[in-house]
């Protein structure tokens, strides 16, 4: 039977990352949200009202997967990494209490007024409700990602006890808010979110586009959607760049494997695609020859940390792992940067939607800043490896003592099953959506009239109540 | 020890912690009582009523516990620990009921074929009396106490959870939640269904006074260590009496359909019953039933001063904000509720 910690490794691997498909799109798609109802109170077009409606719609759908699947989070701190809990409870649970009361209440309480408010409330209470919903989901990320941060790159503590006994003390909240990685990791991780929200919304105006469907309102979401996109692209670069520098001066190990550096002190090559053999402690793939040494030290051959540098039980197993995660990430982050510059390019030239090859390209291009997402996370949970939290106390101490192997498999298995059912379920519900689109209210003179035919003909088909 | 109002610090925390518990209890409460009396809807438009009533706020009200257990994960992690993976199976039962719970709610009105709302009727049911029963029967199990060793490991397994004493709580968790919901939908509800609900409202009362007689009384024969505190400070008693009193009071509300007091004082009894089983625990937080050493105060638990003295004033900070924006959202929300395209 496989053991205890690697039944709990993967349980809160599997469930993490199911959880991780929805927060980010929350909050990018939060983000769109109050651009699309911003722009119809300065603008007072209806289009932009059944644009944000019709967003609410998904983004409820996704909100409320997201809420449930993050509870779970929660409590396997407790159920399976009690000691864990214990050694870390003292620092991390101040970020993961103000989580709650300042983040979590806040999204939750004007979620309500965000969906079933629209009759209830006026429109600026409305509006300010979207922006409560938005922001906490952005607080929300901001004290999970410190929180993990602190696992990353801790301060602002001290050890108190022995062995078994110790855990982590906080000396000072704000030094352990701000420590070194906190604001590089979650600017990096808020924009990652954007991004996965922004492509959501032009996926989905690029199909109906390609479908000649509700083409007005699909163009305006589309606009929002890079807008937001674009920036977002652009400034992943410098975060992403900000993010290699901590981990370069903090986590050399983790920077090695990154890299698949073995060397203990040798000029760093940096790899645009590669394979590492762990075994033979060798890395081949297209390089560029002294390039990590210049991105750390600011010379092509400048010597950099190399695995072999750290005893084997001090340095992450799984280098090709984490040297292809973090390769992806980094892959499709330039590929963003590309197809949005493009875009906007023949926006410009007012090309852009006749393009349907790119439209296309577009529709599924929202996997990419969701892959991108869990690659860069895996690479830097695996990256930390053996440490759960970093140079302090080691995954393999961090279990629940008295629980049992067969106890995780059936939760693991439990969870499994209905994580795939939800994820059917959500794929079910968000085609049906996207298939009724935004409901219109006719109020456009400038609408073909085979384009409003097809309106009239949405219209007599609501969706069921 | 440092101490404010004359409270030190952990005992403060503890307070805080009942506090969100207590809230939990009183707003989730009726939200998944009214999850459990679905079924007895028999007609499309009632079931969609009794959804709607609880459409914009239980997703609010599960966010008590969120900030519950993160209070208790930061205040006690020890006992957060202990207690989450001493419970390892229920929890992880309760998690996944939440999530059906969650999309029950959320999938039942997207499509509109019977078999599709029927297996989500179900599936909200099922998970709204599962959730409760599993709270009450954890409940039930820290009153008695469970088996712990020195190390704060558990020796028992899952059998342990499932003796009479735990599954009576449970099932008086699940009247008292029933009786909390039927008390709701029947202030948010008009016409048949209203009439409906005034029966089934009654019969809850029944269902709850007969449970909590059973639970009291057993309390008081089988678990002699909740009431030792009360017998060395006997204007403690004056608790259990305000509880049988409030009890009468919600029959009597209920029977002169005054049914916002009834309300009332379905969330009050909530809140005593809560307080009286804090006065049996403290100062302890987890009691071993192996010898009482084993047991975890809440002194041998807490975190740091400086720790507990951040996280208070950041309750401090954060409860009104929380309070008041739920006040805002039950206000925009208030009366009988009416069906309309953004309904579920």
């Amino acid at each position: 039977m496989p053991s205890v910690e690697i039944l709990s490794r993967i349980q809160f691997a599997f469930t993490i990352a199911f959880h991780y498909i929805y927060p980010p799109l929350s909050i990018g798609l939060g983000v769109c949200l109050v651009i699309m109802e911003g722009m119809y109170l300065r603008t007072g077009n209806k289009m932009y009202e059944d644009i944000t409606r019709f967003w609410i719609k998904i983004f409820a759908l996704i909100f409320g997967i997201g809420v449930a699947t993050g509870i779970v989070m929660e409590f396997e701190f407790g159920t399976n990494w009690a000691t864990y809990s214990r050694y870390v409870g003292d620092v991390f649970g101040s970020a993961l209490a103000a989580e709650g009361i300042f983040a979590f209440a806040l999204e939750s309480g004007f979620l309500g007024i965000l969906i079933f408010g629209w009759n209830r409330v006026g429109k600026g209470v409305h509006f300010f409700s979207t922006i409560m919903v938005a922001l906490g989901s952005i607080f929300s990320a901001i004290w999970i990602v410190v929180a993990n941060s602190w696992q990353q790159t801790p301060t602002g503590y001290v050890i108190e006890g022995e062995g078994l006994e110790a855990r982590a003390i906080i000396t000072d909240f704000w030094e352990m808010v701000f420590n070194p990685s906190s604001v590089d990791r979650l600017s990096h991780v808020l924009i990652g979110a954007f991004l996965a929200g922004s492509f959501l919304v032009m996926s989905v105006a690029a199909w109906y586009i390609v479908k000649d469907r509700f083409v007005t309102p699909a163009k305006a979401m589309f606009k929002i959607g890079l807008t937001v996109a674009a920036i977002s692209a652009l400034a992943q670069l410098f975060t992403g760049h900000r993010s290699a520098e901590y981990v370069s001066e903090y986590q050399p190990a983790k920077l090695a494997a990154m890299e698949g550096h073995f060397d203990s002190s040798g000029v760093a090559d940096m790899y645009i695609v590669g394979w590492v053999d762990k075994q033979s402690g060798h890395t081949a793939g297209i390089r560029i020859p002294g390039g990590l040494s210049f991105l750390t030290h600011g010379s092509f051959s400048a010597p950099v940390t190399g695995l072999k540098a750290f005893p084997e039980n001090e340095r992450p197993g799984a280098v090709n792992f984490v040297f292809q995660t973090y390769h992806l990430m980094v892959a499709i982050g330039v590929t963003l940067i590309g197809l949005t510059l493009l875009a906007l390019y023949l926006l410009w030239k007012k090309k852009l939607f006749n393009r349907k090859w790119l439209m296309t390209i577009f529709v599924w291009a929202v996997l990419l800043p969701q892959i991108a997402n869990q690659a860069g996370w895996y690479a830097a949970e695996v990256g930390r490896q053996p440490w759960v939290v970093y140079g302090l106390l080691r995954t393999s101490d961090a279990l629940s003592k008295d629980v049992k192997a067969n106890q995780v498999i059936f939760s693991l298995v439990l969870f499994t099953l209905v994580y795939t059912l939800l994820f059917i379920l959500f794929l079910y519900l968000l085609n049906k959506k996207i298939q009724h689109g935004p409901a219109m209210t006719l109020n456009e003179e400038e609408e073909s009239d085979e384009f409003s035919k097809r309106n009239i003909k949405q219209l007599q088909a609501p969706e069921h109540p | 020890m440092e101490t404010i109002l004359g409270l030190d610090l952990p005992t403060l925390w503890f307070l805080v912690i009942g506090g969100l518990i207590t809230g939990y209890g009183v707003l989730d409460g009726f939200d998944l009582g009214a999850g459990s009396l679905h079924l007895f809807f028999n007609k499309e438009e009632s079931r969609r009523i009794a959804l709607n009533a609880i459409g914009p706020v239980w997703d609010g009200n599960e966010v008590w516990l969120v900030i519950a257990g993160g209070a208790l994960f930061a205040g006690f992690p020890l006992v957060y620990g202990t207690i989450l993976s001493t419970f390892y199976i229920p929890f992880m039962l309760f998690l996944v009921a939440l999530i059906f719970r969650a999309i029950s709610i959320e999938f039942r009105s997207k499509e509109p074929m019977a078999w599709w709302r029927k297996m989500w009727d179900i599936s909200y049911m099922a998970s709204s009396t599962l959730i409760t029963l599993l709270l009450g029967l954890i409940l039930g199990n820290l009153i008695q106490g469970i088996p712990i060793d020195a190390t704060h490991a558990f020796t028992g397994d899952l059998f342990t959870f499932f003796n009479p004493y735990a599954v009576l709580i449970a099932f008086t968790t699940l009247s008292l939640f029933m009786l909390h919901g039927a008390i709701y939908l029947v202030m948010k509800t008009e016409n048949r269904l209203y009439a409906k609900l005034t029966v089934l409202v009654n019969n809850c009362s029944k269902f709850f006074i007969l449970c909590f007689i059973l639970s009291s009384m057993s309390t008081l024969i089988y678990i002699p260590h909740m009431s030792e505190e009360f017998k060395q400070n006997p204007w403690l008693f004056a608790l259990p009496l305000l509880a049988v009193l409030t009890v009468l009071n919600i029959k009597r509300n209920i029977d002169a359909r005054k049914y916002f007091t009834a309300f009332v004082f379905s969330s009050c009894i909530t809140a005593i019953l809560l307080i009286l089983f804090a006065i049996g625990l403290y100062p302890n937080i987890v009691i071993s039933t192996l010898d009482p050493a084993f047991s975890i105060s809440i002194y041998d638990a807490a975190s740091s001063p400086k720790s507990l003295r951040i996280m208070l004033l950041m309750a401090a900070i954060g409860t009104p904000l929380v309070i008041s924006y739920t006040i805002f959202v039950f206000w925009t929300f208030r009366g009988k509720v009416k069906l309309n395209e953004m309904s579920y």
